[in-house]
């Protein structure tokens, strides 16, 4: 067991320092000028509202960079392998397990993602006292907010490499981001289905449940208004999304172990 | 014990995208390789060599049969820390050094921590890489990956080694360093499976050699044995064109520069073409019986009917 935690830790590391010296981060040059541009901005045409404005934008920012990023790096996480053959020195002639492969490259990805986060998240507060000067308790939604944010990217990374084991690249991050984008109205497929009679109520509202729901974790607007998140929503939560995503790298796992590598 | 044991290992692939049909890219194979020796996998491009290959890393699955490596599962971890594979024309993470990358094999192949280091720096300087080994290998020529390749497959001090089409891509130099390099890992013990269809390689290297063709199993044949093996014809040298049309006559395929005949013709019209030498008056220089290179060898194997699977005890 010591050794299957080493070997994935190692996968982990090296999906790590590829995404970083493939200059993933380079993004959050972008998402700096944009938040302190923004905060500058805001604060010279808003009035009263600038913080709900620059929260809104920021959040919003931190939650799609990483999940384009999540879908743009998970889509290749196991067919660039697999295309450049670079899995063949790793699987065959190692006892790495495939298993082992997957969860490695899931946790680096996951990891990668994190840093991404917390460094968007220190420019994001840095931009929010550059407004508002100063910083309080109510602000720490905020951080129950880039913590929903995190558990998004952890079922996008988890979507994307369940693709990734099965389809090229392409059609994967279109399933990705269609993924996206239902789990999104997760909660308005099911307003609708309760709407609906017959099968349709019953399609829609399986549907509404087995789709990512993206939906439950968006508390950006919530924060934004100085609302708090309840603590037994976060354990919720993270229990779903613990489960969700365990289930799917589940299923990449299962669809791994039976792929020829030709 | 043998090295490499396969029970009638068989792989049909689906092809096509509405109505897939099967391809059947290796027909039962049944061989066994013993430790310690050098065996050579021949066959023209796409024979199924690379096939048998990714059957024994576990990269594909068999449709039929089953194998052995180190008398243990393919899947068996213990065995994976105990072989080395090179795949042919090899891709490795390029956003990493030489020194990097190996440092990675090495820590999934399980090499102690304090090890580590020693022998990453002692495989560079073994391919001659240790200038190159901060280098990323994004920056590498297709020979420095070959390298590497050959360094990440023996960084871990494996028993036997895989290699597929190793001499692929290299200029001679690096072929025949690659030669030595191999050498050298079967006088330190190490069993050695490779495939190629360079027959010089195989010729030079190989203990025993199996070929195959189309996905079936020619001939398995000992290199030592098939270079002893005289092919039925002899080559006579001598000085005088006057005798060239009588031994032309007696079968001879003759070829003269300027005084001297090169000629080769059956060794039953051997004693006929002595007589019309002796009777031109023409000085007789060599005699040599002609002996079976490996080429002829695999040629005649392409066209033979398949080998009979190898009985063991």
């Amino acid at each position: 067991m010591r050794r299957s935690v080493a070997r994935i830790g190692t996968i982990a590391l090296n999906t790590f320092r590829e995404a970083v010296r493939d200059r993933v981060l380079y993004n959050l040059i972008v998402f700096t000028a944009l938040v302190v541009g923004c905060s500058l901005l805001v604060g010279q045409v808003s009035l009263a509202i600038e913080r709900i404005v620059l929260v809104n934008l920021g959040l919003t920012s931190i939650s799609l960079f990483g999940i384009v990023i999540a879908i743009l790096l998970g889509i290749g996480l196991v067919s660039k392998e697999m295309e450049k053959r670079t899995l063949y020195t790793v699987v065959a002639a190692r006892p790495v397990r495939r298993w082992e492969f997957i969860l490695g490259k899931w946790l680096g990805l996951v990891g990668t993602l994190t840093v991404n986060a917390a460094m968007m998240s220190a420019a994001f507060f840095g931009a929010l006292l550059l407004l508002a000067h100063h910083l309080n308790r109510g602000d720490l939604g905020l951080v129950v907010a880039i913590y929903f944010i995190l558990l998004q990217y952890v079922l996008m990374t988890s979507l994307a490499l369940l693709f990734s084991t099965f389809s090229s690249p392409l059609l994967s991050a279109v399933f990705s981001f269609c993924m996206f984008i239902i789990g999104s109205f997760a909660d308005d497929l099911r307003g609708f289905a309760l709407m609906a009679h017959g099968p349709a109520r019953w399609v829609g509202l399986g549907l509404s449940y087995v789709v990512p729901n993206f939906a439950s974790l968006n508390v950006i607007t919530q924060v934004a208004h100085s609302v708090p998140v309840g603590g037994h929503l976060v354990l919720l939560e993270t229990v779903y999304v613990l489960l969700y995503a365990g289930a799917v790298v589940s299923c990449a796992v299962l669809v791994f172990e039976h792929r020829n590598m030709k | 014990m043998a090295a490499i044991e396969t029970f009638g290992l068989e792989k049909t692939y689906k092809v096509g995208f509405w109505r897939k049909r099967p391809r059947r890219a290796l027909k039962p194979l049944t061989l066994a390789v013993e430790e310690g020796e050098v065996f050579g996998f021949l066959g023209p491009n796409g024979a199924g060599k690379t096939t048998t290959l990714r059957l024994l890393m576990g990269l594909v699955f068999p449709t039929s049969g089953s194998a052995r490596i180190l008398d243990r599962e393919l899947d068996d971890p213990e065995m994976k820390r105990q072989i080395g594979f090179l795949p042919e024309q090899p891709y490795f993470y390029d956003h990493l050094t030489a020194a990097e990358l190996l440092h990675y094999y090495a820590r999934l192949s399980g090499v102690d921590p304090r090890e580590r280091s020693r022998r990453v720096d002692k495989v560079l300087a073994r391919v001659g890489m240790e200038e190159h080994r901060n280098l990323q290998l994004r920056k590498f020529s297709k020979g420095m990956l070959q390298r590497v390749g050959i360094a990440q497959a023996i960084v871990h001090e494996p028993r036997l080694l895989f290699f597929d089409e190793p001499m692929s891509g290299l200029d001679p130099i690096g072929r025949r360093e690659m030669r030595d390099l191999m050498q050298e890992l079967n006088e330190e013990g190490k069993t050695i499976f490779f495939s190629t269809h360079i027959l010089s390689d195989a010729e030079s290297l190989c203990d025993r050699v199996a070929v195959l063709h189309e996905g079936e199993l020619r001939d398995i044949g000992v290199v030592a044995d098939i270079a002893r093996e005289v092919s039925g014809q002899v080559e006579l040298l001598w000085n005088g064109v006057a005798a060239l049309p009588a031994i032309s006559v007696l079968g001879g395929k003759c070829h003269a520069t300027r005084d001297t005949v090169r000629a080769v013709l059956p060794e039953r019209s051997l004693d006929a073409a002595l007589d019309a030498l002796r009777a031109k008056g023409c000085r007789l220089i060599s005699v040599t019986p002609v002996r079976i290179t490996l080429e002829d060898y695999f040629l005649s194997k392409l066209h033979a009917k398949p080998a009979e699977p190898e009985v063991r005890a």
